[in-house]
């Protein structure tokens, strides 16, 4: 038995200052500090019990890169990050394309029990965006979000074939990495001020805004259900707005380090802060950031995309894309919704455990639901320089954050505990 | 002991003192021996990506101040991929250089180069970034011709956006009291402005407010040109020609930091003209060169 003693709970008539009991896998009761005998007993000090997070977009590397992270490292990096449920992408290699390779994902996943692992298909063979994958197998094997992650499926037949045939498979979601190749091409940072200063290649924001237009139309076209993964324009907000006004089924993400962050945080060519998308410009970020409170843009996801300090360490356009985001993820967010504890847990865990169809994650703490919690105190500073991920490439290390992970339960069970004292 | 990376953040004095210098060598160098100061030291350039001229007076402008010159070329183009990149400073930085001119094709290589390595590095053109001595060449050229840099009007005109050279100036000139216009078609402009300088699509409608057109090469392939239809087009809108020399004021002059296009950024009448500074560029580039590396060698024996 735990009892977690004066946290603000978050119920669903509320916010509630009170003692919860868990007891195995579920809560077992709610109220005033209570009986105790032989329980763990925690002193939350106030800050915020709710359901633990759920990440939508994270890159564990497993199989095929497991320097940079792999199962084990990328789950306890969720667990120190308040998470409970993550999506991998399938980018792994070989990549998540057919039936034996999700079965095969799917067991590597549930081998460890630090946080829950919903493994994410692909849309493509190879994610080569020619030939459709075996979406069958995958889904009978119990694939819900596909998505060629990394590139987007720039043959908009073959996108709309795809999206047909899985708006007749329940539960399934179309997720998007909304990337015009050729508008792209070659930008290895949004294409404004510090592109052009430092004589770098940029991406423009329509590279992603052309995409989104696209996907919408097709989603609309087909019936599908489209997430649109990490959003960082301010055009692609008012298209998602404009589609989700008139019954387009679309859900969409944005990424903590496009809340935090954009184009005037950079003073030189850093490899920590490259990315796709690109990190765009104040506007951009201050569009994203609003359309999070206000429910356009659904979810938080990290795009948790470790690489090793030595790729890393090399000329800035040679340097491959992606920082880590798990552990730095709650702290950016509840700076960027204003300490909002309602609003953090539902972008944070509720909406992106309802995109993703995880019964068991995202709920407000009752008396019988499941023990996946997060204690976080929203007023700890802390300044990130250890990861328990295997990677460290974060623009955030050695930065004061405000905000920090307290304890992490999955299924009942400890799986963090950092910020007790 | 500081090398050159970039002018960004420079000074008026500091950008003025190299110029000083420059032409105190360019007023001697040629009929001085080589001087002792910095013998036993070892200027090594590396170039990553091909160059004669600027390797030539960087190595000439090294003898002239008494050091020993150690040049690196690839062999192939594998050396350009990072890692090997590190790797080759490394070993160059191990065989006793005590400098390192490099040219490569990232933005950042100078400054990574000199993390790498420990030891004062001159740009001598990183990616699309910045090519500082070539910027310094320019203003000294500028400077022998009109006596001052204040106030003078420099159009620069071609494709800005992929220009290492326009970088250097727009953080130099403006600092030394020049203003700039970049001017080409939208293609080849970049796409935002964090100088604040002032931007112009068409040529003929700048000219006569020009005291000096900076003209940049045109990177072109076979007919083709990135962000132009075609080289004759560009040539058409953009190619220094005859006429547009007449519509010139009288005291404007030409530059190009070369190697030149004959017929489509400038023409020959244009290049040939007594109001082309090219030469003078060229010439300058030695004297400007053992300036920098004069800075950069620190103490002399």
């Amino acid at each position: 038995m735990i009892v977690i003693d004066n946290a603000r709970v978050l119920r669903a008539t509320g916010i509630e200052s009170a003692s919860v009991v868990i007891e195995g896998d579920s809560v077992l009761s709610i109220g005033p500090p209570g009986d105790r005998n032989g329980a763990q007993v925690i002193d939350a000090g106030g800050a915020w019990l709710g359901p633990g997070l759920v990440d939508l977009h994270v890159h564990f590397r497993d199989p095929g890169q497991t320097w940079k992270e792999d199962i084990g490292s990328g789950a306890r990096s969720a667990a120190a990050g308040g998470f409970t449920a993550v999506v991998t992408m399938p980018n792994t290699i070989p990549p998540i394309d057919s039936g034996p390779t999700a079965i095969a994902a799917m067991e590597r996943a549930d081998s460890q029990k630090e946080v829950h692992i919903m493994v994410a298909g692909a849309l493509t063979m190879g994610r080569g965006g020619m030939v459709m994958a075996d979406l069958d197998a995958m889904y009978e094997a119990g694939i819900r979000i596909f998505t060629d992650d990394g590139d987007t499926v720039s043959d908009a037949g073959l996108l709309r074939r795809i999206m047909r045939y899985l708006a007749d498979l329940p539960g399934t979601v179309v997720a998007d990495h909304a990337e015009d190749a050729s508008l792209s091409s070659g930008g290895h940072l949004h294409d404004g001020s510090m592109a052009a200063l430092h004589g770098v290649s940029g991406s423009p924001g329509v590279a992603e805004d052309v995409i989104v237009a696209r996907d919408l139309v097709l989603a609309r076209d087909t019936g599908a259900r489209l997430h649109v993964q990490h959003v960082s324009t301010a055009s692609a907000v008012d298209l998602i707005r404009e589609a989700k006004a008139t019954g387009v089924r679309v859900t969409a993400e944005v990424t903590p380090h496009h809340l935090a962050l954009d184009d005037d945080s950079l003073d030189r060519l850093d490899p920590n802060f490259k990315m796709y998308p690109p990190l765009r410009s104040p506007l951009d970020r201050k569009a994203v950031a609003e359309a999070l409170r206000h429910g356009v843009i659904d979810a938080v996801a990290t795009d948790h995309a470790p690489h090793s300090e030595a790729e890393k360490a090399v000329p800035f356009e040679e340097a491959p894309r992606g920082v880590i985001g798990l552990e730095t993820a709650a702290a950016l967010t509840c700076t960027a919704l204003g300490g909002d504890q309602a609003v953090f847990f539902d972008r944070m865990s509720t909406a992106p455990a309802r995109i993703a169809g995880l019964a068991r994650h995202g709920q407000s703490i009752e008396p019988g639901s499941p023990a996946n919690l997060v204690l976080f105190d929203p007023l700890r500073t802390w300044s990130p320089e250890v990861f328990a991920s295997k990677s460290r490439n974060s623009p955030f290390v050695g930065r004061e954050l405000v905000g920090k992970v307290m304890v992490t339960l999955h299924e009942g069970r400890i799986t963090y505990e950092g910020g007790v004292t | 002991m500081s090398g050159l990376l970039t002018l960004r953040g420079m000074e008026a004095d500091q950008i003025t003192a190299i110029l000083d210098a420059a032409q105190r060598f360019a007023d001697s160098w040629r009929i001085t021996a080589p001087g002792s100061r910095f013998a036993g030291r070892t200027v090594t350039t590396a170039f990553f990506e091909p160059s004669t001229r600027t390797r030539l007076s960087f190595e000439r402008a090294s003898q002239a101040l008494g050091a020993t010159v150690m040049s690196f070329t690839p062999e192939s183009s594998s050396t350009a991929k990072g890692e090997s990149f590190k790797d080759t400073i490394l070993t160059l930085t191990a065989m006793g250089s005590d400098l390192l001119v490099v040219r490569h094709m990232w933005a950042d290589s100078a400054a990574l180069a000199e993390r790498w390595s420990g030891l004062p590095v001159i740009n001598a053109g990183a990616g699309k970034s910045e090519h500082p001595t070539q910027t310094l060449i320019d203003a000294l050229t500028l400077r022998q011709h009109f006596g001052a840099l204040e106030g003078l009007r420099v159009g620069i005109v071609g494709d800005v956006a992929n220009s290492r050279v326009a970088r250097g100036h727009l953080a130099a000139f403006p600092v030394l009291g020049m203003e700039l216009t970049l001017v080409g078609p939208g293609t080849m402009l970049p796409s935002a402005n964090p100088w604040q300088v002032r931007t112009a699509t068409s040529l003929d409608d700048e000219l006569g407010d020009l005291d000096v057109v900076y003209l940049l090469r045109i990177q072109r392939e076979r007919e083709s040109v990135d962000g132009s239809p075609s080289v004759s087009s560009y040539h058409r809108r953009f190619g220094m020609n005859a006429e547009r020399l007449s519509m010139l004021k009288p005291t404007a002059v030409v530059l190009h930091p070369g190697p030149i296009n004959r017929g489509v950024e400038i023409d020959d009448v244009v290049a040939d003209s007594e109001r082309s500074l090219i030469l003078a560029q060229v010439a300058n580039g030695v004297p400007v060169r053992m300036a920098v590396l004069e800075s950069a060698l620190g103490r002399p024996n």
